[in-house]
């Protein structure tokens, strides 16, 4: 019985990964299958149906709804502008007339005669969507999108902050074990993503967005440092993140933790992998819904060629645990500590808390003995 | 038909997928064994099935019974070889649950009505559109465009009343053009459940545009609301349009002897099963990953006994919890705890468990943070419930028809503690308490129950599974939650009012002793499961256990894996503001209910 633990988190250093494109509504796919792309290529296009705005013409020409169809002016699908005539009424023995212009743009799409509403969609937004990675077309998504295939590396965090973004890796300073601090950013980090194997401070959220850095990725942040800065930056006294559904806030950068929040170091698989990258373009996003549909943040850095395929797909395999089983724990006691299984007993056990679950027996890489319930660990596949 | 004997049962919540077995003994129908598994509606898995078979599998290797086939599929009926089972059933609330937008005309009125059946339904409700909630008109449209629920319920005017502005609702529904949160090009379902006179214009307006089905109007008068056909309209689309797109529920619903029932809904059949064959008011809970569910069955003005069920969407304990710090602020789950945590620890653990949401608390002092989490969860859970569950009471009394639009000072709150017979908890913190009595003091702070109510929870958490059988094999059902689900805590005898630490509360006498209890106090009087005693109890002055202040009631009080709890610490509960003193009481009382700290 393997089956109840926490699945892992991809950290591949070569893969392949399958981007799905989709436009938010059915519109226009641009491409077709076979097609080479790059981040910024635009693959899929549609408009946002414009905003319907309601004119009270009855209202407005003080006449009953049903009199309404003998004053107006224009017909349904009519283009209208700002300004244009709407509606006459006729008044009482010439006297009195009433009439109606249009305050927006759009076409007429709704006359009601039970309301006396008229109802006009303004002009439609154009929306685009790009490849976000370099790729090609594998799939089109009639109307909806397409599926881009890129093979290279992919780091997937376990939250983030912040949208899509692309920029060079950077190592602002090697030691893994020391956290980003404001002194580390300078000028020539614009447009980077900057790589801590730590954490972050707040004072150096401050200092990336005066420098333009486009993303960081670190093992962990305090929570009260992200919340203060939001705070600040987003100039909202009582933001604060109750639903984990992320990946819009209107920042200058993304940012994406590896391990969670706190002080925790980033693994060392993931800080080595990000290190051998350094220099590289890659495209990344905070995006992260924790919630059906789950969507976790993301680091994706395209690579050409490598020496294999990493046919295990990093951590997350979907596989069971076994006595050998490489883990990671994720939840305190040890909580990021690293080792193997040794014994998976069959029986509900008593852990501290004094709760009944399945757990596992695991040596960690110090040498150490630990028993651990089977939901606060994550399977690692190894290279 | 063949005879029932074996039955498997799953529930794939948020966060957990549960799996029981029942089978026919010869006593009758008991549950056999439990398994559980992560949910796997996310990536890699993207297929509910997948967190179905790991439970099932479970299962097997406890009971030792064979159920599913070479190709993973659920063996029905039981073959000649004795393998696999009779009937297999499901609820769920994963992938969301079913999410809807409400709209009416008047907010205190159709709009409510229309709030309380989706609810009813087991709905999570995303917003509440009324032609009089305050917004212009373009917001209204700007909301309804954005939120993508799973379908739309639509009411107003009493039949023959007002059509005017069910076409408002219309026109905003056109003007927003709404989606359905799954199924990119699939038309969102919306149920017309207003006057009738106005459906032929709604329909003109609508149809086309979204997948439009009328039912009788939910408020055909002011004196009466119907709910019934539009929480039938509600389970049928949640059937054919929800449950069809989300992830792997497609194949589930192949495997399931009768439809996938929401879990909400199965658990409020087995809440008003309880409260219809003991005669008695009750309030129940099932506190999930993401959300909490609170149902009762309280008694109006003229004895009926009305059932509600509000869902509080994001208010659990793994996906929602720091939703739950956000709503009751960092102060208000501190106050529960025996030690000193630091604000930014709490915030910092809370969020781990957001985002790693199936792990579990292996530490005591983990424990006891969930645990406090929970009580902030039940009791926020609850005032929701409260400004709910109110009938319309007034309506049918002489009145005029202004005192008939002002609902709001019309509609109290049906429910009254100090009538409430029975509180069942459910939901993983509740029922996989490590102790019972820590279930029991988390009921106790978060509702605050009034002189005498006795407390239950959920074995193992097998409610829902109960309750969708109940609509199969009602015998069987009802079987299992005597014998196997239903677990007696205790009477919980909490005297109303307010003294300083250490004055006279009340004087309880069991078994020919008597002893005083004072204010500030829990004291347990160990009383096994399935006795009962009379009990006399003696209320100091400016006191109430339910015939007034300082007077005395004799009482039948009923014994559990607890025992009878004497809870003196004063109605409203009030906690120690300073942490030295608030520290002390919390470590006293966990002591007086036999919990470690």
């Amino acid at each position: 019985m393997g089956t109840a633990y926490t699945p892992g988190l991809k950290v591949s250093e070569y893969t392949r990964i399958d981007k799905v494109r989709r436009l938010p509504l059915k519109g226009e796919v641009l491409v077709k299958v076979g097609d080479r792309v790059n981040p910024s290529t635009v693959v899929a296009k549609t408009d946002l149906p414009g905003i319907m705005q309601t004119i009270k013409l009855a209202e407005l020409l003080g006449v009953e709804p049903a009199d309404v169809s003998s004053a107006l002016q224009v017909k349904v699908g009519d283009r209208i502008r700002k300004g244009d005539m709407l509606a006459k009424s006729k008044g009482l023995f010439g006297l009195f007339k009433s009439e109606v212009k249009s305050t927006v743009d759009g076409i007429l799409e709704v006359i009601s005669p039970q309301t006396g509403h008229l109802q006009i969609r303004q002009p439609p937004t154009p929306i685009e969507r790009d490849a976000y990675v370099e790729g090609t077309i594998t799939q089109v998504i009639e109307s909806e999108g397409v599926t881009v295939e890129c093979y290279g590396a992919l780091v997937q965090g376990i939250f983030g902050v912040g949208g899509e973004r692309r920029g060079a890796i950077v190592i602002p300073h090697s030691d893994k074990e020391r956290e980003i601090q404001g002194d580390d950013i300078g000028s020539e980090h614009k447009g980077c993503l900057l790589v801590g194997g730590s954490s972050v401070t707040g004072e150096a959220l401050e200092k990336a967005v005066e420098m333009g850095v486009a993303g960081l990725i670190v093992g962990a942040i305090v929570d009260k440092d992200l919340i203060a800065f939001m705070r600040k930056y987003l100039n909202d006294p009582n933001y604060d993140i109750g639903v984990a559904i992320m990946g819009h806030e209107p920042i200058p950068f993304s940012l994406i933790l590896t391990e969670g929040f706190g002080t925790i170091s980033m693994a060392k698989r993931t800080f080595e992998l990000l290190r051998s990258l350094e220099g590289k373009e890659c495209s990344f996003n905070g995006a992260t819904q924790i919630r059906a549909g789950v969507i976790r943040p993301e680091v994706i850095t395209p690579l050409s060629t490598s020496p294999r395929l990493d046919s295990s797909d990093g951590k997350n395999d979907g596989g069971a645990l076994d006595i050998g089983s490489y883990i990671r724990i994720i939840r305190e006691p040890n909580f990021g500590g690293l080792g193997r299984v040794i014994e998976l007993p069959a029986e509900l056990q008593t852990v501290e808390s004094e709760t009944k679950v399945r757990v596992l027996k695991a040596r960690l890489d110090d040498g150490s003995e630990v028993l651990v319930p089977r939901a606060n660990v994550e399977l690692i596949v190894t290279n | 038909m063949t005879e029932i004997r074996t039955i498997l049962a799953t529930d794939c919540g948020s966060t957990t997928t549960k799996a029981i077995l029942i089978e026919k003994e010869p006593e009758g129908f008991r549950l056999k064994v439990r398994g559980e598994a992560p949910t796997t509606v996310e990536s890699p898995f993207d297929d509910v099935t997948v967190g179905v078979l790991n439970a099932v599998r479970e299962v097997e290797e406890l009971s030792g019974k064979k159920i599913l086939s070479s190709d993973n599929l659920i063996i029905t009926p039981v073959n000649e070889q004795g393998e696999g089972v009779d009937l297999y059933l499901s609820t769920s609330s994963a992938g969301g649950g079913l999410q809807m937008t409400v709209a009416g005309v008047v907010k205190s009125m159709s709009a409510e009505s229309a709030e309380r059946a989706a609810l009813g339904a087991g709905a999570i409700i995303m917003d509440v559109i009324a032609v009089d909630d305050g917004r212009k008109d373009f917001q209204k449209v700007e909301r309804i465009r954005q939120l993508r629920p799973d379908m739309i319920l639509m009411s107003g005017g009493t039949d023959g009343g007002t059509v005017n502005h069910l076409i408002e609702i219309a026109e905003m529904l056109v003007a927003a053009d709404p989606k359905p949160r799954l199924g990119q090009g699939a038309s969102l379902p919306v149920i017309y459940a207003g006057n009738k006179e106005a459906f032929p214009g709604v329909k003109g307006l609508l149809e086309g545009r979204v997948s439009l089905r009328q039912v009788e109007n939910l408020r055909p008068s002011l004196e009466r609301e119907n709910l019934t056909p539009a929480r039938e309209a509600i389970h049928e689309l949640f059937l054919e349009h929800v449950m069809q797109q989300a992830p792997g529920y497609g194949k589930l619903s192949g495997w399931v002897s009768s439809g996938i029932m929401s879990t909400p809904n199965a658990v409020g059949r087995i809440m008003q099963t309880i409260a219809e064959q003991r005669n008695i008011t009750v309030l129940g809970v099932d506190i999930g990953g993401a959300t909490t569910d609170v149902f009762s069955v309280f008694r109006d003005t003229n004895g009926n006994s009305i059932f509600n069920r509000t869902v509080s969407a994001n208010l659990g304990m793994s996906y929602s919890i720091c939703n739950v710090l956000t709503e009751t602020g960092e102060e208000n789950i501190l106050r529960w705890l025996p030690r000193d945590v630091s604000t930014a620890d709490l915030r910092n653990q809370l969020r781990n468990k957001m985002i790693r949401p199936t792990t579990i608390p292996q530490r005591r002092e983990d424990l006891q943070l969930e645990q406090a989490v929970a009580r902030e969860a039940l009791r926020l859970a609850f005032a929701h419930h409260k400004s709910l569950a109110r009938g319309l009471t007034g309506i049918q009394q002489q009145r005029t028809i202004g005192d008939v639009l002002n609902q709001n000072a019309t509609g109290a709150t049906l429910v009254n503690m100090m009538t409430l017979d029975m509180i069942v908890g459910s939901g993983g913190v509740l029922s996989h308490a490590p102790r019972r009595s820590q279930s029991a003091l988390m009921m106790m702070d978060a509702y605050e129950p009034e002189g005498v109510t006795l407390l239950t929870v959920d074995s193992i958490f097998m409610m829902p599974q109960l309750g969708i059988l109940s609509t199969i094999l009602p015998e069987a059902a009802t079987e299992v939650f005597e014998r196997d689900c239903l677990v007696y805590l205790g009477s919980c005898i909490a005297p109303v009012g307010a003294a300083k630490e250490g004055d006279t509360c009340i004087s309880i006498t069991l078994d020919g002793r008597t002893e005083d209890i004072p204010f500030g106090r829990i004291k347990v009087f160990p009383l096994a499961k399935g006795e009962q005693r009379s009990c006399v109890m003696q209320p100091a002055k400016g006191f109430d256990v339910g015939a007034g202040r300082g007077k005395p009631v004799t009482a039948t009080v009923s014994g559990g894996e607890v025992g009878i709890i004497v809870d003196t610490r004063g109605r409203p509960l009030k906690i120690q503001t300073d942490k030295a003193e608030k520290i002390q009481k919390q470590k006293e009382w966990l002591e007086a209910m036999g919990i470690p700290f």
